[in-house]
């Protein structure tokens, strides 16, 4: 009898050890959380951003080059798209892996519908636009892009959400952008627009949800759609900028995401040039250039509309560039490693976090005395994702 | 010319013709360890940019050996060095030799853990 009862122990004890831990899930608030990419080792960390401390490391994410992160609306939960096709649920209070689908073979990022209800992921392989259900990931739509040839449909980018329940992308292969209405998901109505630019290479919307812009890289200029007046058809903005320039080689494609707007200006990467466009945001003209450290990838604007934060592409990318927004003049350049692979601000702007690849950490900048505050270890960070993203149009 | 600088002359091309048609393995200077590790990272941080991390593909075409295996190491050498015009493949010829670019070839060729 005793010896059954040890053994009983014995197995519930054993039972116990094997089985797999539940991370211990905190009571708190998410507001202040950032998920860390990986993307060598196919993880993600979820960092404490206030007092500065990794929370949790979610593995098993897949192939994470260029992968982005987007939240719920209650702030719970990020969901992060991986080229590899992964699209992951991340619980940031738990630090678990909720669910992880393998819905295409090759993407290039993802958006939340306005309301939340939906996730669309963008895809190269096959090239189209998948919507699933934000609750448990199930497909709600599938969205072919136009086919450019027997097998193969163009590969579609800048993939943003817009007020509506709607989704705007563009189509690289075919010069497009497509609206896609989602609020009646039954009956999803897609808006074709064509012939819109060469080589549509990623997009940014408005904070306000109104503008959508996507960035060409086969010409020079922008296409432009006014989501207030989609009949009005599409709009070729900056037109000239670097007409008849020779262009340098592009060793990295600039990201549009994250709209640099102070007061009536944008600040806009230039493709090809060493150079951050400056556009007075009525007219869409180019009112200045500022010649920069290299090929622009980020080009941020503070929360404050004060500075403009800028990386670089290969082989400048070790270096961070701060722009004044009055003056228009480079205030600070920093080199803080090879691989300054992004920035993110805290939402009220007053700190930006920074990866930098090759000295596998992060840093903390205070951007009032553009002095480092923290830095925290993370293997190969690439893109710092806040959750403070789950109430922002567009990102 | 003498008949002695004709001959290196002469095997330097046929090497070169050899390299174009070949594995690469009878190269004038291969890259060194320490160099052949920056060339991989390079491959994977920066043509990852938009090849994929991985290499199977994303706005640029996948890298793999069953993507690019039957191009010869000349094709995809020259293409590392001077880019493809029209497209936004640009010529890496300011970062690494030719040396270096067929050596490059040749991993991509095998399949690049």
């Amino acid at each position: 009898m005793r010896a059954s009862m040890k053994s009983l122990f014995l197995i519930a004890w054993l039972l116990a050890i094997s089985l797999p831990v539940a991370a211990e899930c905190q009571l708190r608030g998410t507001g202040d959380l950032a998920l860390v990419i990986e993307r060598a080792t196919g993880s993600a960390q979820v960092i404490d951003t206030t007092h500065r401390r990794s929370l949790f490391h979610v593995k098993g994410l897949g192939d994470l080059s260029h992968a982005s992160v987007v939240y719920s609306r209650d702030e719970r939960y990020a969901y992060v798209f991986g080229r590899d096709g992964g699209l992951s649920k991340i619980d940031m209070l738990c630090g678990t892996l909720v669910k992880r689908i393998v819905q295409g073979g090759n993407s290039i990022g993802g958006a939340i519908s306005q309301d939340g209800r939906f996730i669309a992921v963008s895809n190269y392989v096959p090239g189209g636009v998948k919507v699933f259900s934000a609750e448990d990931l199930s497909l709600v739509f599938d969205l072919p892009a136009t086919a450019i040839s027997a097998d193969k449909n163009s590969k579609t980018v800048g993939l943003v959400d817009a007020p509506g329940e709607r989704f705007v992308f563009s189509l690289y292969d075919t010069g497009e952008i497509w609206l896609l209405d989602m609020l009646n998901p039954a009956k999803p109505k897609v808006t074709r627009f064509t012939g819109v630019g060469r080589q549509p290479y990623d997009g940014l919307i408005t904070p306000d949800g109104r503008y959508y812009i996507a960035g060409l890289f086969g010409e020079d200029g922008l296409a432009m759609l006014d989501l207030w007046h989609p009949e009005k058809g599409v709009t070729r903005i900056m037109d000239h900028y670097g007409r008849g320039e020779r262009k340098l080689p592009v060793y990295k494609m600039p990201h549009l995401e994250g709209w640099a707007m102070a007061g009536d200006t944008a600040f806009l990467p230039a493709v090809g040039h060493h150079e951050v466009l400056v556009a007075d945001r009525h007219g869409w003209k180019e009112k200045a250039r500022i010649a920069v450290h290299g090929q622009p990838v980020f080009v941020m604007a503070q929360p404050d509309g004060r500075r403009i934060w800028v990386n670089f592409a290969f082989p400048d990318n070790d270096t961070v560039q701060v722009i004044d927004t009055e003056s228009l003049k480079i205030i600070k350049t920093m080199k803080l490693g090879k691989g300054v692979l992004h920035m993110e601000f805290a939402p009220r702007g007053e700190a930006v976090w920074v990866s930098v690849r090759d000295r596998n950490h992060i840093l903390e900048f205070d951007t009032r005395t553009l002095k480092p505050l923290a830095e925290l270890p993370a293997t190969k960070p690439s893109g710092i994702f806040l959750s403070a993203r789950a109430h922002r149009t567009g990102l | 010319m003498t008949n002695m600088k004709k001959q290196i002359l002469q095997a330097g091309l046929l090497a070169t013709l050899i390299n174009g048609m070949a594995s690469g393995a009878l190269m004038a200077a291969p890259p060194d360890a320490a160099r052949r590790s920056e060339l991989i990272d390079l491959l994977k941080q920066d043509c990852g940019a938009c090849h994929g991390m991985r290499l199977k593909g994303g706005l640029g075409p996948a890298l793999t050996p069953d993507a690019i295996g039957r191009l010869s190491i000349e094709t995809i050498s020259e293409t590392i060095l001077h880019g493809r015009p029209g497209t936004p493949m640009p010529p890496w010829q300011p970062f690494m030799s030719r040396d270096e670019a067929v050596w490059l070839a040749g991993r991509l060729k095998a399949g690049v853990d």
